[in-house]
């Protein structure tokens, strides 16, 4: 027990060094990681879309189509920030050494978390915006209600990034993170209105997913994208912002005890 | 590379530093100062808490008890300023497997808060240092072993630093590599740099440092100027002799001729002030060969730090 890992963070612009690192090894590999991002949710959009949506043609007054793909965006979000803060993160934490060479130089531990944090959240937005624009590609919502959905689908990025950051700081080998997507990230895909109204779910359940970040996630981004205004929109928002501020603390003070023995 | 001014503060200070990993001693009580422009070497077998040390004084491990100052910043409080000061060559070879030689320098120079203008412009200087001029696009999977713990190096200098770490900066390098890693950092003595490096080869310490520290179970057992260190702790010359039955003749005739001998396998180490004895006795022994030589820091260090392994 070290009273100092439990210090709150300090947080400061240096990160950005860190995230620019970040970025420039992503830079080398675009295409192919832009194309991937794209790929996976829009073969959800269009097979689940119209091959389920011949069978439930509208839910909650719109195409079923529409339905699934507001919600693929939220997913797509979570995903690909928490892909990002999990493998890639625990790549550059254990398997390249990445941090201990960064913790050389006058960088802080606060500094390369916050930076794995923003970095994951800003490559979620990535996956998010690439639905968005199919989204409007099709004719499913406005352009200018995809626009002001982005900082939310940023925010989104960094809530699950912090999870899986934490998630990473615990992680003894890659194989770890597969007790997090079976046991976290898969059921609350289901539970979240993704691709049905939590209301469909039976009372009991329907409680714990209210509780889930991502159905948060859902709950803002599907009215906006349809046009109508959220409810509770503060208290979604205190949710995801809630989650990051938390995460990011646990996260970091998981670091601390794994790095600065 | 830029001169320090005069009333700059102690390279390193440390005082009564301690620290236990699961009630075990890893440092147990070391005191230590570095004076501007010298090379200081840590010596001691895998385990000794050289690494430990190291990392104590970086910030990047928090002490049980003792003083650390590095670059007149108290350590762990200020270290991420301090290390603004201070450039690091690791063990293990962390160099970006995603860059090239150049953004390697680059993104490493970022974190120092360098502009890529600044770092660009001593690129050219720091790869002809490390002997990597005309490989600054090469990717690192391209590089040797060698080549990569210059790279390192030339990474620890990319913010131009006062003190330079070095842990274990020459192992698994052939000769040749580790010559011109030597070689690099005697420039870098030179020129006024502070040197401190960690290292279990003891001609390494002799003729690269000023001054050595030997460290056993996390303490300093012996400190200072190399030849001074030899005089001091054992006698100057020393003939090993190997070959059948070297046991017995050791047991009969270096144990009246020598001060001390130690057998280690098939050697007889045999310490003497004055050899001339020893060699006699030698003479109608022809089936012992010989080596009469002075007494180095490796004997001291296996004096004083006994012969059985380490792991």
């Amino acid at each position: 027990m070290n009273p100092d890992h439990y210090r709150l963070p300090e947080l400061s612009l240096r990160f950005v060094s860190v995230w620019r690192r970040n970025f420039l090894v992503w830079r080398k590999l675009a295409i192919p990681s832009i194309l991937g991002n794209l790929a996976d949710p829009l073969l959800y959009v269009i097979g689940l879309g119209f091959g389920l949506g011949m069978l439930v043609r509208e839910v909650q007054g719109v195409s079923y189509i529409t339905f699934l793909a507001t919600g693929i965006v939220c997913q797509s979000t979570m995903n690909s920030a928490t892909f990002e803060a999990l493998y890639s993160a625990y790549s550059r934490l254990a398997t390249q050494r990445t941090w201990e060479a960064i913790l050389n130089a006058p960088v802080s531990l606060d500094d390369i978390v916050l930076a794995e944090l923003v970095w994951a959240a800003s490559k979620s937005v990535l996956s998010g915006a690439a639905i968005l624009l199919v989204i409007c590609l099709f004719g499913l919502s406005d352009a200018w209600a995809s626009l002001w959905v982005l900082p939310i689908i940023f925010l989104i990025g960094l809530a699950f990034a912090a999870l899986g950051l934490c998630v990473t700081a615990l992680a003894p080998s890659y194989d770890f993170f597969m007790y997090y997507f079976t046991l976290f990230i898969t059921p609350m895909m289901l539970l979240s209105g993704v691709f049905f109204p939590v209301e469909q779910l039976p009372p009991a359940v329907q409680a714990v997913a209210v509780l889930l970040p991502l159905n948060h996630a859902v709950e803002l981004v599907r009215p906006l994208l349809l046009g109508r205004t959220p409810d509770d929109i503060l208290l979604h928002f205190a949710v995801l912002l809630g989650v990051t501020l938390v995460g990011y603390h646990v996260a970091l003070v998981l670091c601390r005890r794994r790095m600065i023995k | 590379m830029a001169a320090l001014s005069e009333d700059a503060p102690a390279p390193l200070e440390i005082r009564g530093l301690r620290k236990s990993f699961n009630g075990v001693d890893a440092v147990a009580g070391i005191d230590f100062a570095l004076a501007r422009g010298e090379c200081f070497a840590l010596l001691g077998p895998n385990g000794a808490g050289k690494t430990t040390t190291l990392k104590l004084l970086l910030g990047l491990s928090v002490p049980d008890a003792g003083d650390i100052r590095l670059c007149g910043r108290a350590i762990p409080v200020e270290a991420r300023q301090a290390r603004r000061h201070v450039g690091v060559v690791p063990q293990n070879d962390n160099l970006d497997p995603d860059f090239t030689v150049t953004e390697n320098l680059l993104v490493f120079g970022r974190y120092f808060g360098m502009s890529a203008a600044a770092v660009r412009s001593r690129i050219p200087e720091l790869l002809e240092f490390a002997g990597l001029a005309g490989r600054a696009s090469e990717k690192i999977s391209a590089l040797s072993g060698g080549m990569k713990r210059r790279l390192a190096l030339a990474r620890a200098l990319v913010g131009d630093p006062e003190l330079l770490v070095l842990d274990e900066p020459t192992t698994g390098l052939d000769p040749q590599a580790r010559h011109l890693i030597w070689e690099r950092l005697k420039q870098l003595v030179a020129l006024g740099k502070t040197v401190l490096l960690t290292t279990h080869f003891m001609d390494e310490a002799e003729r690269l440092a000023n001054r050595i520290a030997i460290m056993d179970g996390g303490r300093i057992v012996v400190q200072g100027p190399p030849r001074e260190v030899i005089a001091r702790n054992i006698e100057p010359q020393v003939v090993e002799v190997y070959g059948d039955n070297v046991v017995g003749w050791a047991q009969r005739e270096a144990a009246r001729h020598a001060s001390r001998f130690e057998i280690s396998g098939e050697t007889a180490f045999c310490y003497a002030d004055d050899p001339r004895a020893l060699l006699e006795s030698l003479q109608h022994q022809p089936a012992l060969r010989y080596l009469h030589r002075p007494a180095n820091l490796e004997d001291v260090f296996l004096k004083l730090t006994g012969r059985e392994l380490r792991d």
